[in-house]
């Protein structure tokens, strides 16, 4: 299997999914090059430990002051506000439906991407990613301009008596063009990394396309398939700008948990930090989840 | 090539970075609820004009700035739009106590976008289902505001018991600041929005069009001004103050829809 093949051989780069980049252990430590004199090496590995201390600990500490901040009996408390559990459960059900729709239509688009070529594909994998690059907040406006009652679609829309903007699917809409990416990044690289060898075998021992994809090349991509709709959610459980900005902020209808802690912190700090605790943990359980799905791949070669 | 297209980003950056890190320490920092920003923008230019200082605002909804200011953020002068977010920061011994003074009154008022897509002619046709009302949250002064007259509405028999339901029913987004809910009602996104009478400037009349809310159910909101304990220019923030109660800043504010106390 090709699976660790080097990303930027025959010259081209080719951006490895994010999972990959999160997964990247530091294995090269070990192999340190040898300096003439002990003592300088005693002090890059002190320096160079001092530096690891202090990034972690610039992460850490952030994380650690939100469950320091409040009593834990406050937090609990603030887990039966009616706000926390709106927000709660139009997170789940939004970004939950974002990634049923990222995958369903990302996955064919991705495997085109990874192995054919037709007019215009720099520009379509260009379109692709650009939501990632471009702010949510411009997102979020460019979605109003297209799709709110006077906007570009949004006007013919409304006069079938559609509207979108400032409803529950404005927020589905603002979640799938942000996180769409991450999942068709993802996507992309674990069908390149599946050997044309073994799609030609399926392909000669008689097996149809359409078998070939779900019996042979899903199989072989389904963790790295699973780690980008996981990358996906996380990033539709996060979206805050293009959010606030195209489907407003109602309580239970489009105020989702960023939006709620966003709300919070100006009124009630209790709620806002408790929103915030919930993320964290879905943070971490993500981060886990990728960490397991892609190393299986590695231990697999 | 590619190494010095690295180079010249890199140097850009340190350069960009320097630039921001040179903060100007000799202006005073404003924080002023967003309903303000036309009339304060223009006090400015003339207190800069008066004393050659220059005058930074910070435009949000007076409860973010609150927040903002608990948490550490530097001010010299906080102008709010109601007194409950002014009171939080007294009760915090955050504020010059003997500089706050009330310099203006505002009235909510109903605004809806040219055209009049939804047919607003009346209180009574907010409860109308299908009608997309726009508002402040809770807790920033112009939500608090019109949670308030739509509550009053609600108890007057005219109305019926049943008012506030559809009425809270009807909405479909709630704003961190008065802002917002205008430029949202301007763009036409919305049928109708709960704003200060204030809001409809003179850019703004092609745009919006606006309902007055009878004095019975209305409610008068007060804005405070004060300068804070932690200025580094107290003096100068005293001048600014004054400058907005004085009859120049009245003429402003009168301009901008806001009434004299």
């Amino acid at each position: 299997m090709t699976v660790d093949s080097n990303p930027a051989e025959d010259g081209s780069f080719r951006e490895r999914g994010l999972a990959d980049l999160m997964n990247q252990d530091h294995h090269g430590m070990q192999r340190a090059i040898p300096l003439p004199a002990r003592s300088r090496d005693i002090a890059l590995k002190a320096g160079l430990g001092l530096l690891l201390a202090l990034a972690m600990s610039f992460i850490a500490l952030p994380v650690l002051a939100l469950f320091l901040r409040s009593p834990l009996s406050s937090i609990a408390e603030a887990l039966h506000d009616p706000m926390v559990l709106d927000a709660l459960r139009l997170s789940l059900t939004t970004s939950g439906l974002t990634t049923l729709v990222v995958v369903i239509m990302g996955t064919p688009i991705a495997y085109v991407s990874a192995r054919f070529s037709y007019p215009g594909k720099e520009l379509a994998d260009s379109l692709i990613d650009l939501p990632v690059i471009m702010p949510p907040a411009v997102a979020g406006i460019a979605l109003l301009m297209a799709f709110g009652r006077m906007g570009l679609a949004g006007h013919c829309l409304s006069s079938f008596g559609i509207s979108i903007a400032f409803t529950t699917l404005a927020v589905i809409l603002a979640q799938v063009f942000v996180s769409s990416p991450f999942y068709i990044r993802q996507a992309r690289t674990s069908f390149e990394d599946v050997d044309v060898a073994l799609e030609n075998a399926a392909r000669t021992l008689g097996a149809s396309r359409m078998r070939t994809f779900f019996y042979v090349i899903l199989p072989v991509a389904m963790n790295g398939l699973l780690s980008g709709a996981i990358m996906a959610f996380a990033r539709s459980l996060g979206e805050f700008g293009a959010t606030i900005m195209f489907a407003g902020n109602f309580q239970g209808r489009t105020q989702t948990m960023p939006l709620a802690i966003y709300t919070a912190m100006q009124g009630d700090l209790d709620v806002a930090l408790c929103i915030s605790i919930i993320l964290v943990a879905f943070s971490f359980a993500v981060i886990v989840l990728v960490k397991i799905l892609t190393r299986r791949v590695y231990k697999r070669c | 090539m590619t190494k010095r297209i690295l180079w010249a980003t890199f140097a850009a950056l340190v350069a960009m970075a320097t630039f921001a890190a040179a903060d100007d320490d000799d202006e005073l920092t404003v924080f002023t609820a967003a309903s303000l920003t036309g009339a304060f923008s223009e006090i400015g230019w003339i207190f800069e004009n008066d004393t050659g200082m220059a005058v930074a605002f910070n435009f949000d909804g007076s409860q973010a700035l609150r927040t903002q200011i608990e948490n550490g953020a530097y001010a010299d002068i906080f102008a709010s739009a109601n007194k409950k977010q002014m009171n939080a920061l007294m009760d915090g011994g955050l504020i010059n106590n003997s500089s706050m003074v009330i310099f203006a009154k505002n009235k909510i008022a109903l605004i809806i976008p040219k055209g009049n897509p939804a047919q607003i002619n009346n209180l009574h046709d907010l409860a109308r289902p299908g009608v997309k009302i726009i508002m402040g949250t809770r807790d920033v002064p112009v939500g608090d505001y019109a949670l308030q007259i739509i509550a009053g509405l609600g108890n007057d028999s005219a109305y019926g018991p049943d008012y506030e339901t559809k009425v809270l029913a009807n909405v479909i987004s709630q704003e961190t600041n008065v802002n917002y809910v205008v430029t949202k009602v301007a763009l036409g996104e919305a049928d109708v929005g709960f704003a200060y009478v204030s809001d409809i400037s003179e850019d703004l009349s092609g745009k919006v069009l606006k309902i007055e809310i009878p004095d019975e159910f209305n409610v008068i909101a007060e804005y405070p001004i004060s300068v804070m304990g932690q200025s580094k220019h107290p003096s100068q923030s005293q001048d600014f103050v004054n400058l907005v109660a004085s009859d120049r800043g009245m003429a402003v504010l009168e301009k901008f829809g806001f009434a004299p106390v």
